[in-house]
């Protein structure tokens, strides 16, 4: 097979990973058809739904997301046997917590480092959550200021004309304070 | 430290809703077709679960029933007659066969549908695949190969080859194979022709696929242009189907091929789809020219199918189409 293969051929699974992390769509389809025929196999043999396989397959992805960013994924295994891993533990647990049968017990047998994983995943999305809320109790125009010069990379100059600043420096100053309430309302709400 | 996690929000937030729109568009398209080898898969599990429920009751049946044999022939006095007469002697071993037979045939149902449970989370499935060219190209459909680790064709004279995906495209549902087995010699000709022109509706047409082990032949009559929901690549045809049909070849009444066999509707009878030739043609003809090692050269102009009775069509064309097996 033709390795230097491009769009709409055969993706390679650090394809489907730098293609997802750039919002690539078919990079996600890719991901789709191939990891989650089996997984969606494995929970609906134990006493799954579907839509219950969808949802443990989506939260695998993010688990997957939030090692990469960490910089710790290495493709040592294939994508798919590292996201069935995932799903097969989260599925586990899940079956646990709602007092379901276990079908298949090698359900059980588990992999240490996802459940590292899995941890670091959970770290992360507690923060995300508390990031949210603190950024809807910032409201605007704070809100908007900071992500439109942290994240859109808009300049001081753009950002006090959007805003209606009489200089940059004023909106920069905005600016300031507003990351300072964010600090604030982020920790409190630990 | 604040800026940085806020770009790490964003960036996730980002990232999260291109999944949860990546999963919508995904079961979306999916739920239309229910593709034709997933079925196989699931299908499978399901007897897994039966012979699971029932395996000790299964078991108990199948000693009742070769208890029952051996005491019906003792009873019967066979034993003793078979000692005086030597011609008998052959029956009974052909009955002893036949147990010996279904003994056999249920360990390899047991062995088929109990397998080392790490197994279970590999989809082995088999489909349908024909040659597009003397030089060992093969089409089937990109869902058949999509997860492959390894793809095997074997026709109908029980020759196998190995194979590798050279191209696929999800959009046409399409794949195209290359056979790279050693053994394989290249063929002189290929008997069946592509249709240039669309087929027109109410046509007689027929496929061979491998739904199981042999090759099955079905027959019925395009029923429509246009394929699921509209889909103007495809034709809707009217012909019993099962699991491993896809990638057949559906031939017209005089032998030439006018679509390959993609799926059909869950839930409605006799409402299957193939894909257009000119589809294919198309496809083809997008394919860089790097990716190949060799041109792909289609079949000729000349049809060697037509004005022959159905029965020697499908000799001919057998040897041309394969059953995928995909691992």
């Amino acid at each position: 097979m033709n390795k230097t293969a491009t769009s709409n051929t055969h993706y390679t699974d650090s394809m489907i990973i730098e293609g997802m992390l750039s919002g690539d769509s078919q990079a996600f389809e890719r991901l789709y058809a191939n990891c989650y025929p089996s997984i969606m196999g494995m929970i609906v043999r134990n006493n799954g739904s579907e839509d219950e396989a969808k949802d443990v397959f989506q939260e695998a992805v993010c688990v997957l997301y939030d090692k990469v960013i960490a910089g710790d994924f290495s493709l040592t295994s294939q994508l798919r046997t590292y996201l069935y891993s995932v799903c097969k533990r989260l599925w586990l647990k899940q079956l646990k917590r709602s007092d379901r049968a276990i079908v298949e017990h090698n359900l059980e047998e588990s992999e240490p480092e996802v459940a590292l994983d899995l941890e670091v995943h959970r770290a992360k999305e507690v923060q995300f959550e508390q990031m949210k809320k603190a950024l809807d109790r910032l409201g605007e125009p704070c809100k908007s200021i900071l992500l439109d010069f942290y994240i859109k990379g808009l300049s001081m100059q753009d950002i006090s004309d959007k805003f209606n600043y009489t200089n940059p420096d004023n909106a920069k100053n905005q600016k300031y304070k507003c990351l300072q309430r964010l600090k604030k309302l982020f920790f409190e709400s630990k | 430290m604040m800026p940085g996690m806020l770009r790490e929000y964003a960036k996730r937030k980002e990232f999260k809703e291109n999944l949860q729109e990546a999963r919508a568009q995904y079961f979306e398209e999916n739920s239309k077709i229910k593709e034709l080898d997933n079925k196989i898969l699931i299908n499978k599990h399901e007897s897994k679960f039966l012979w699971r429920r029932f395996k000790v009751n299964a078991v108990a049946a199948a000693a009742i029933a070769i208890i029952t044999a051996f005491s019906t022939l003792w009873l019967s006095g066979y034993y003793r007659n078979m000692e005086q007469s030597s011609s008998n002697y052959r029956e009974l071993r052909r009955d002893m066969n036949t147990v010996k037979r279904d003994v056999n045939a249920q360990n390899k149902v047991l062995q088929g549908i109990n397998p080392d449970l790490k197994n279970t989370a590999q989809n082995n499935f088999g489909a349908t695949g024909f040659l597009i060219s003397t030089n060992g190209y093969v089409v089937t459909n990109h869902h058949v190969i999509a997860d492959a680790d390894s793809v095997q064709l074997q026709n109908a004279g029980g020759q196998s080859y190995r194979a590798s995906v050279v191209y696929m495209n999800a959009e046409s549902d399409l794949a195209i194979l290359k056979i790279t087995d050693q053994a394989f010699k290249e063929y002189k000709n290929i008997p069946y022709v592509f249709k240039e022109k669309e087929a027109e509706l109410g046509e007689d047409v027929f496929t061979l696929g491998y739904p199981r082990d042999e090759a099955v032949y079905g027959q019925g009559y395009l029923s429509s242009m246009s394929g699921y929901s509209g889909d103007t690549s495809a034709y809707q045809i009217s012909i019993p189907l099962n699991p491993g049909n896809s990638g057949g070849p559906l031939l017209d009444s005089k032998g030439q091929v006018i679509g390959i066999i993609s799926g059909k509707q869950a839930g409605l009878d006799g409402t299957s789809f193939a894909i257009k030739t000119q589809t294919l043609v198309s496809t083809l003809s997008g394919i860089p020219a790097d990716m190949l090692e060799e041109p792909v050269g289609l079949p000729g102009k000349r049809n060697h199918l037509n004005g022959l009775a159905r029965t020697e069509q499908i000799k001919r064309i057998q040897d041309y189409v394969f059953m995928v097996k995909v691992f």
